[in-house]
């Protein structure tokens, strides 16, 4: 029975040839990421990915802030999903959580209303002479590097275990309110129990922490970070998250979502500026990872490979515990191996006097 | 009496997502909203089912509308099978179709994030592009925001090889075709059609306001204003 009930939360994922939707937010925040993972699925998995140069946003930022209409952002998706099929592909993958609600609520609108299918088709082909080819798959990129976890603990460098002590990392993960909120038959482990993030911390050696705000928002919430007015809300959510976290000393956070990842490592930044409060040991912040990061540090990868020198949060107290060689000056090289200065220090990397990680539970 | 919510219910996402309501307020008890601001999506959902005109027009009127983040943790809760973020979807949609959104703090932002996020979808194809994220504007992005705007071919160029150029890769320009082709779906799907109402009433507020219609002025006013009534 037990076994039953587990089935409804899993979904059938594509094994090869894919074709890739970056995000707005992913490449802009974290564009080293975006590299790895066709880097990880090309290189290192031998799967066909087809990246293609003439793919726009979904316009998700703007629709979730009520600027962009319904029907607009149907039509964007569906020219995103002819160019799929003009390509040759039909498995769609799409590396952002907000975009992945998107399409997943589109299709879905589109079974359930067929007259708004109806009409995107028409308003695509008037506007652009294509026309709408629905994808067979569809999954986030977070689901593919699942897909393929035990694939990636077979190849793996480096486990996530701390080598000084040899236990396995305490790694908070953070699945992203869309990922499975809108439609939870569309995550692995839909919204009750998320899995995709947990099953590659466990099989690749680290331990997931269990905290009581772990389903809570990011603090996002999209016009409440867009305006400067609204930000209160933003990192007031975060703030409660990583309140919540700390106590269960996280070596990591790592994040579903590209917004949520960087609002997670910005705001820690923020409140440590505002009010000299950290959460991470020895006063400094909780470095925040993407999950191709994640994959990438397993795999072998160079970190500033990974871009992860555009973290606010340092991460190099994680990599020593994972006993990851690096060279720090590399750090600060540019894209020809100059050397192009250094940010400006930050209390979050400094060690702080409030330090919420020390409390007892 | 129920003209706002027959026009409610034109809006195929108020179709799905409002049925009746049994006032349990789980909806209210995950919502990271209520918990920050002075608001409560189950109200919401209450004051739209009793179809009462006036009730449902203050509400556009309202700076209430516009607390939710959209985060969607109400929508797998309801009991009811209701999603309050649908509602407040329609609801933001027709506030803005009516030029009702003028009339409150937090609904007057909408030019801002039309004009910072809309407008930029017209110019680039993407929602944000790095020099967006400018750093005056985003002290929260902290010291290494700064170091990368500065440094941005530097940096980017380390991991895509075509940064604001032609070609596949991260934060490629995207080529003018495409970017024709997106300008006529805002065309076609009424997309421009909303950014100008959105201009539109804006202007008009403007003026009534003081301003010499909706400048650079006002905008910065709507992104920037907290009368801090809100909690
Ligand atoms: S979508 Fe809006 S109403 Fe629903 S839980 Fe999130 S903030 Fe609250
Ligand atoms: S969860 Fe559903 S039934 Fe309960 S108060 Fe909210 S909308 Fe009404």
């Amino acid at each position: 029975m037990k076994r039953a009930s587990w089935q409804e939360y899993q979904k059938d994922i594509a094994d090869d040839k894919y074709y890739y939707a970056r995000s707005c937010i992913r490449q802009n925040f974290f564009p080293g990421s975006e590299r790895a993972f066709l880097d990880i699925l090309r290189g290192d998995l031998g799967r066909d990915v087809m990246d293609d140069p003439i793919h726009t946003s979904c316009t998700g930022i703007g629709y979730h802030s009520d600027v962009v209409p319904l029907e607009t952002i149907m039509t964007v998706v569906a020219r995103q999903f002819a160019l799929m099929g003009e390509a040759g592909y039909e498995n769609f993958i799409s590396s952002c959580i907000t975009s992945f609600g998107i399409y997943t609520e589109i299709l879905s609108t589109w079974e359930e209303f067929p007259e708004t299918e109806e009409r995107t088709r028409e308003y695509l082909y008037k506007a652009t002479g294509r026309e709408l080819v629905k994808p067979r798959s569809l999954a986030h990129t977070s689901d593919i590097v699942f897909h393929f976890r035990d694939e990636i603990a077979r190849k793996a460098k480096r486990k996530l275990v701390n080598v000084y002590t040899g236990r396995p990392l305490r790694v908070v993960e953070h699945i992203g309110c869309h990922y499975a909120k809108i439609f939870p038959k569309s995550g692995i482990g839909g919204s009750e129990f998320p899995y995709v993030l947990a099953g590659m911390i466990e099989s690749w050696g680290g331990e997931v922490v269990d905290y009581p705000e772990r389903r809570h928002c990011c603090g996002f919430g999209f016009r409440n970070y867009l305006v400067q007015a609204n930000r209160g809300y933003s990192i007031a959510n975060s703030q409660k998250k990583l309140e919540s976290m700390s106590p269960y000393k996280p070596d990591f956070i790592v994040g579903n979502c590209p917004g949520c990842s960087m609002f997670l490592d910005r705001w820690q930044y923020a409140i440590a500026e505002m009010e000299g409060t950290t959460y991470g040991a020895d006063g400094q912040g909780i470095p925040v990872l993407t999950y191709e990061e994640m994959a990438g540090l397993v795999l072998g990868y160079d970190p500033w490979e990974l871009g992860m020198q555009m973290h606010q949060v340092d991460v190099e107290p994680l990599l020593d515990k994972m006993g990851v060689e690096y060279d720090p000056a590399a750090k600060y090289l540019g894209r020809d191996g100059r050397y192009i200065g250094k940010p400006e220090r930050a209390a979050v990397n400094n060690g702080c006097q409030r330090a919420i990680y020390d409390i007892k539970l | 009496m129920g003209k706002y919510f027959d026009m409610l219910l034109e809006d195929i996402r108020v179709q799905e997502g409002l049925r009746s309501c049994m006032n349990c307020g789980v909806c209210t008890g995950v919502c990271p909203a209520a918990e920050f601001y002075n608001y409560d999506p189950r109200q919401i959902v209450n004051i739209v089912l009793t179809r009462d005109d006036d009730e449902i027009e203050r509400l556009m009127r309202s700076d209430v509308i516009w607390y939710c983040g959209e985060c969607m943790s109400c929508r797998p809760r309801c009991p009811r099978g209701n999603t309050p973020a649908y509602v407040i979807q329609g609801l933001r949609t027709l506030s803005q179709r009516l030029g009702l959104f003028v009339e409150s703090e937090k609904g007057r932002q909408q030019l801002a994030i039309k004009r910072l996020i809309g407008d930029n979808i017209l110019r680039t194809g993407y929602c944000i592009v790095p020099r967006n994220v400018v750093p005056a504007l985003h002290p929260e992005q902290g010291a290494v925001w700064e170091w990368i705007i500065d440094h941005d071919k530097e940096l980017y160029g380390r991991f895509t090889p075509v940064y604001g150029s032609d070609g596949a890769g991260a934060l490629r320009k995207i080529d003018d075709e495409s970017m024709q082709e997106l300008h006529r779906i805002f065309e076609v799907s009424g997309g421009k059609d909303f950014y100008a109402t959105i201009e539109r009433h804006s202007e008009r507020k403007a003026r009534e306001m003081g301003y010499d219609g909706a400048d650079d002025d006002y905008m910065m006013h709507t992104y920037t204003t907290n009368s801090e009534q809100h909690y």
